[in-house]
């Protein structure tokens, strides 16, 4: 734990006692003591270290900090940490083992769905909870379930084509 | 940004959830899907001394319908749970509507249709749906339960009739008289934007005559508005082009927009009055689901 982080425990007044809170993370069961603004995405980069939950308008907008919440897609910039004890929480980095890539992961890669790449894991797990729900999703699902998330450079083109790229890969590993 | 800090309570039960906001004394805030209070307190436009957690309560992530038709509406029914509702495509077309109109896909897994009332955005899409289809919220408090209309829940801008120890519980939208008909349609920029301008409207008909109509407007005032004048010109008889047409002059009419970046207030009261029409004159087309 470093940074920002500690630096909000340091400061911490007496009477605002830290909770410690047990989240379920990509699988493993991470415990920490926490003060109770602090926001889930925050605890996930700063305190956990899992930098590729990014923030980036920090206001709910963007959808670059989305993580799965107990499966759904939610804004980890919107979230309190302290709401997450007892849950489960899945980032980009639990998207597939440590030197493996998920199919949507490969969709990205082989249709050149990103460019600065920021954007690029809340739309990732965004389409995982589409493509759970509806494995066979039109182009026209597809854009719905991405609306919120932005992206600033590459235009959504080559996305809505990764996702297609990797609903297509998944549809034929699971037949 | 970070909130400032607060005491954080996550109770189990509504009594302790009261008792907490009561504690509070007025210093206290509930918490539930947190779509627009967590951007808030990060803001630190609110400062909380208490947060009071409703999450955990049993029991309230419900619609349903009652044997009348009544349709009632939990405090932690998230909006994606009415945007993938059987019970609102089949029975309530202004509320099926609207569902998926609602922020962005992301935040409606987490956001609450009951949170957005009590919130009284006049940019919120809820707040005008539940006012057009004269609805009413359920709120819990230390002196039992109360229903509030939902023209006097919403008092103001971002302001509601809650007491300090009361919890909004449920919203309950009655059951329609007749055959009950209407879309809500919402013009804006991108997807998650607050609406340039937004219109619900409901219609209920027995034997093809108008027995109860309303309309209320998003986002062209300083809150939302009922545009009880035009609702008024449907009822009493059949929907017909100069009934619709005279509606949506009406609604038009009582908008009260502002120029500002998303258009000029002679385009939103034009997007209003389109927008009314554009609704009741598909309510009766095959397969019309007005939106």
């Amino acid at each position: 734990m470093s940074g920002l982080f500690e630096e909000i425990h340091e400061q911490a007044d007496t009477d605002v006692p830290k909770r410690r809170v047990g989240i379920t993370v990509n699988g493993t069961r991470r415990v920490a003591d926490i003060e109770p603004r602090l926001l889930l995405a925050h605890l996930l980069r700063q305190g956990f270290g899992l930098t590729g939950t990014h923030t980036g308008c920090d206001t709910t907008n963007c959808g670059a900090c989305t993580v799965l919440y107990d499966g759904k897609p939610i804004k980890s910039c919107t979230m309190l940490a302290v709401q997450a004890d007892g849950h489960e929480v899945t980032t980009v980095e639990g998207l597939a083992g440590p030197s493996e890539l998920h199919p949507i992961q490969e969709g990205f890669k082989d249709e050149h769905g990103l460019q600065c790449g920021f954007c690029t894991p809340g739309m990732m797990l965004a389409a995982k909870a589409l493509l759970e729900e509806n494995p066979d999703p039109t182009e026209d699902e597809v854009r719905w379930a991405l609306s919120g998330n932005l992206c600033r450079c590459t235009g959504y083109q080559n996305i809505v084509k990764s996702v297609l790229w990797a609903a297509k890969k998944m549809r034929a590993e699971s037949a | 940004m970070y909130p400032s800090r607060f005491r954080y309570e996550a109770p189990r039960s509504i009594d302790e959830a009261i008792a907490l906001l009561q504690e509070g004394g007025g210093e206290a805030k509930v918490l539930a899907g947190g779509q627009s209070l967590v951007p808030l307190l990060k803001l630190r436009f609110a400062s909380p001394e208490l947060l009071v957690d409703i999450n955990n309560l049993p029991g309230l992530d419900y619609h349903m319908v009652d044997a009348d038709g009544t349709i009632r509406i939990g405090a932690l029914c998230r909006h994606a749970q009415l945007e993938r509702s059987k019970i609102l495509a089949e029975r309530q077309p202004t509320m099926a509507a609207a569902a998926p109109l609602v922020a962005d896909p992301i935040v409606r897994n987490r956001g609450t249709l009951v949170g957005s009332l009590c919130h009284a955005d006049p940019q919120g899409d809820w707040a005008s749906v539940v006012t057009a289809l004269g609805g009413h919220v359920v709120a819990q408090g230390s002196k039992g339960k109360r229903s509030i209309p939902i023209a006097d829940f919403v008092s103001g801008p971002f302001q509601n009739a809650l007491d300090y120890d009361e919890i909004a519980v449920e919203a309950v939208i009655p059951a329609p008289k007749g055959k009950v008909s209407g879309g809500y349609l919402k013009l804006e920029r991108r997807v998650g934007d607050f609406a340039t301008a937004g219109v619900a409207v409901s219609v209920e008909r027995s034997e093809n005559v108008v027995t109860r109509a309303g309309i209320a407007l998003t986002g062209v005032g300083g809150a939302t508005i009922d545009a009880t004048d035009a609702a008024q010109a449907l009822v009493g008889g059949p929907l017909t082009g100069d009934s619709i047409r005279q509606a949506a002059e009406l609604a038009a009419q009582a908008a009260r927009p502002r120029t500002d970046h998303r258009g000029s207030a002679e385009y939103k009261r034009h997007i209003v009055r389109t927008f009314v029409e554009r609704i009741l004159t598909r309510v009766d087309q095959p397969n019309g689901r007005a939106a």
